[in-house]
């Protein structure tokens, strides 16, 4: 079981004026279990490829197998109702599709339509709303009382609901502040590491793929540019370069000081490691 | 005096509650001013404040000599520009340059006059090549640029950015801190920008630090930065480089604080020389 592309076009308004191909062939392989970030400049493709997972989207041509699942061109496709409910495709600015008069209602929502009881729909409800990190007195809420990053995990929990094994996520700490961002992405690490799920981010944020995810995937011109591990992705700042992205603090200063002379080995990761280098390298005061 | 004097200012949305509470600050003419402070903290209510978009409960505030009330309010207004976070709320005329004549057409511009000053402002944000362009067409800094052109041409000496990047792509970001970087440096604007970004701040001239409704800190952002401890109490991101310090100092090694990342190399350099 896993997510691939086999060369996968999409083609916005084929046969009109405004013909737009956004994605070229995509071949892909996505791994489950894991959390992988997707970056890409505007325009480069990655909304189009990730409303694709649920079927938002069909591909124009090629064929892509999802969970057991095969979605081909020209085809058909079998099972979205199913399939909609293992992928959870989450919009950027969720909280604006907030609409029940309940924190409750709201989540139960989405099981509700997928036929689930309501009895069994208020329970997965409240399973999802502590898996997003509120507690039970949220319930009774009305969503509009709620704070924006509050508010957010409540349209969360309402994906969460549906129990999908993959958790998409277009720029879900766009408009956060720095406290409300680490918590979010600490959120998605408990739901992939916890919970099992495949989370997959769409961001522009390389300070938290960095610290977060184990996969990067970047999208160029329609294509899969990139695909590789986070270690191997941030091993310089060459590919942030080339991409014309701010690599991660820790990265640009190891840059910095290898320009400078020092001896920076490969693969450190936590600033302590990085202070252990520098300190051998330096007179100590005192 | 300087342009923008507040003092014991205090604004509640309910009876429960200060969004602001006390504030008293002063930012002189000329400066590039941050506002900091995580969400709730009360930094756009203080530039709703100031721009007479909400009305204080008690306190003072007074921009360039001028008392703000009901009296003033048109001579304030006219005196400052903001710029919000969502760049699809502020646009409202169907082309850039309808947008841009929008706030002409307010300021009673002549019709013969409107075309020359509508190419000036959008040359001022980069936009001359967009001015007949729909809103639907443009990226999110574009709509912003689009956006400070049309507050620029209310002649402002205020100009207050209100988390105006936070919902822009990295090139959008890019863009619009460039924009407002230049428009400080040559038009002698006064700039008040609401933000996250540290290193925004790291390059401002002057910091506020608001949590819940106070100001806890002012100052340099040297100044700022150096009590990290009372920054990281109130959930508050430190440049990188004063994060790498106080490793360093935990290794042995004692630097001094440093804003910048080169700063801190630096000083690193010339303790690599003495070993």
């Amino acid at each position: 079981m896993s997510i691939t592309f086999e060369k996968v076009s999409h083609i916005y308004s084929e046969g009109t004026p405004y013909e737009h191909l956004a994605l070229n062939e995509v071949d892909l392989e996505i791994q489950e279990g894991k959390m992988s970030a997707i970056i890409g400049e505007t325009g480069s493709g990655k909304s189009t490829l990730v409303q694709h997972l649920n079927a938002l989207l069909l591909p124009s041509k090629g064929k892509l197998h999802i969970l057991e699942r095969t979605i081909e061109a020209g085809t058909q496709p079998k099972g979205l109702k199913s399939l909609r409910g293992d992928v959870g495709l989450v919009f950027q600015f969720p909280e604006y599709q907030l609409f029940e008069e309940t924190v409750l209602k709201d989540v139960a929502f989405g099981p509700k339509n997928f036929g689930v009881s309501e009895q069994d729909a208020i329970e997965k409800a409240r399973k999802a709303i502590h898996m997003v990190g509120l507690d039970s007195s949220f319930e009774e809420k009305s969503p509009l009382e709620l704070s924006g990053g509050q508010k957010r995990r409540v349209a969360i929990a309402g994906i969460l609901a549906m129990d999908p094994k993959v958790l998409v996520l277009d720029e879900p700490t766009a408009g956060l502040d720095p406290l409300g961002t680490i918590q979010m992405m600490e959120l998605f690490k408990e739901l992939n590491t916890k919970y099992g799920k495949t989370v997959l981010i769409v961001t522009h944020d390389m300070e938290q793929v960095y610290r977060y995810c184990d996969r990067v995937i970047v999208m160029k011109e329609g294509k899969v540019h990139i695909h590789t591990t986070v270690e191997d992705f941030f091993h310089d700042s060459k590919a942030c370069k080339e991409m014309k992205i701010l690599p991660p603090s820790m990265i640009q200063m190891c840059d910095l000081l290898r320009e400078n002379g020092f001896a920076i080995p490969e693969g450190i990761h936590h600033t302590s490691e990085l202070a252990e280098v520098i300190a051998s390298q330096v007179v100590k005061h005192g | 005096m300087a342009l923008i004097e507040v003092k014991d200012l205090n604004f509640s949305y309910d009876e429960n509650t200060h969004a602001v509470k006390d504030v008293t600050f002063s930012i002189e003419k000329g400066l590039y001013c941050t506002i900091v402070g995580h969400n709730g903290s009360g930094k756009s209510t203080v530039a709703k404040l100031l721009a007479g978009l909400l009305e204080k409960k008690s306190g003072s505030i007074l921009i360039d000599g001028y008392e703000l009330n009901e009296e003033n309010l048109k001579v304030i207004r006219n005196k400052i520009g903001i710029v919000f976070q969502n760049p699809d709320n502020q646009f409202i005329g169907s082309t850039v340059r309808d947008d841009i004549a929008f706030g002409l057409e307010n300021h009673c511009v002549k019709q013969e006059d409107m075309d020359e000053l509508i190419e000036t402002f959008a040359a001022r944000v980069n936009m001359t090549k967009f001015l007949d362009a729909e809103p639907l067409k443009l990226s999110g800094g574009q709509k912003q640029r689009v956006a400070i052109a049309g507050v620029l041409a209310m002649h402002p000496e205020i100009l207050i950015f209100d988390e105006a990047t936070s919902m822009l792509d990295p090139q959008g970001k890019d863009e619009i801190k460039r924009v407002i970087r230049d428009l400080h440096k040559e038009k002698d604007l006064t700039i008040l920008s609401i933000t996250h970004d540290i290193e925004e701040v790291a390059k401002s001239d002057y910091v506020l630090v608001l949590d819940e409704g106070k100001l806890i800190m002012e100052g340099t952002p040297a100044s700022i930065f150096k009590n990290e401890q009372k920054l990281t109490d109130t959930n508050l991101d430190i440049p990188y480089a004063m994060k790498l310090k106080k490793a360093l100092e935990e290794k042995g090694v004692l630097v001094n604080p440093h804003i910048t990342m080169e700063g801190l190399v630096k000083e690193l350099c010339q303790l690599r020389l003495k070993k």
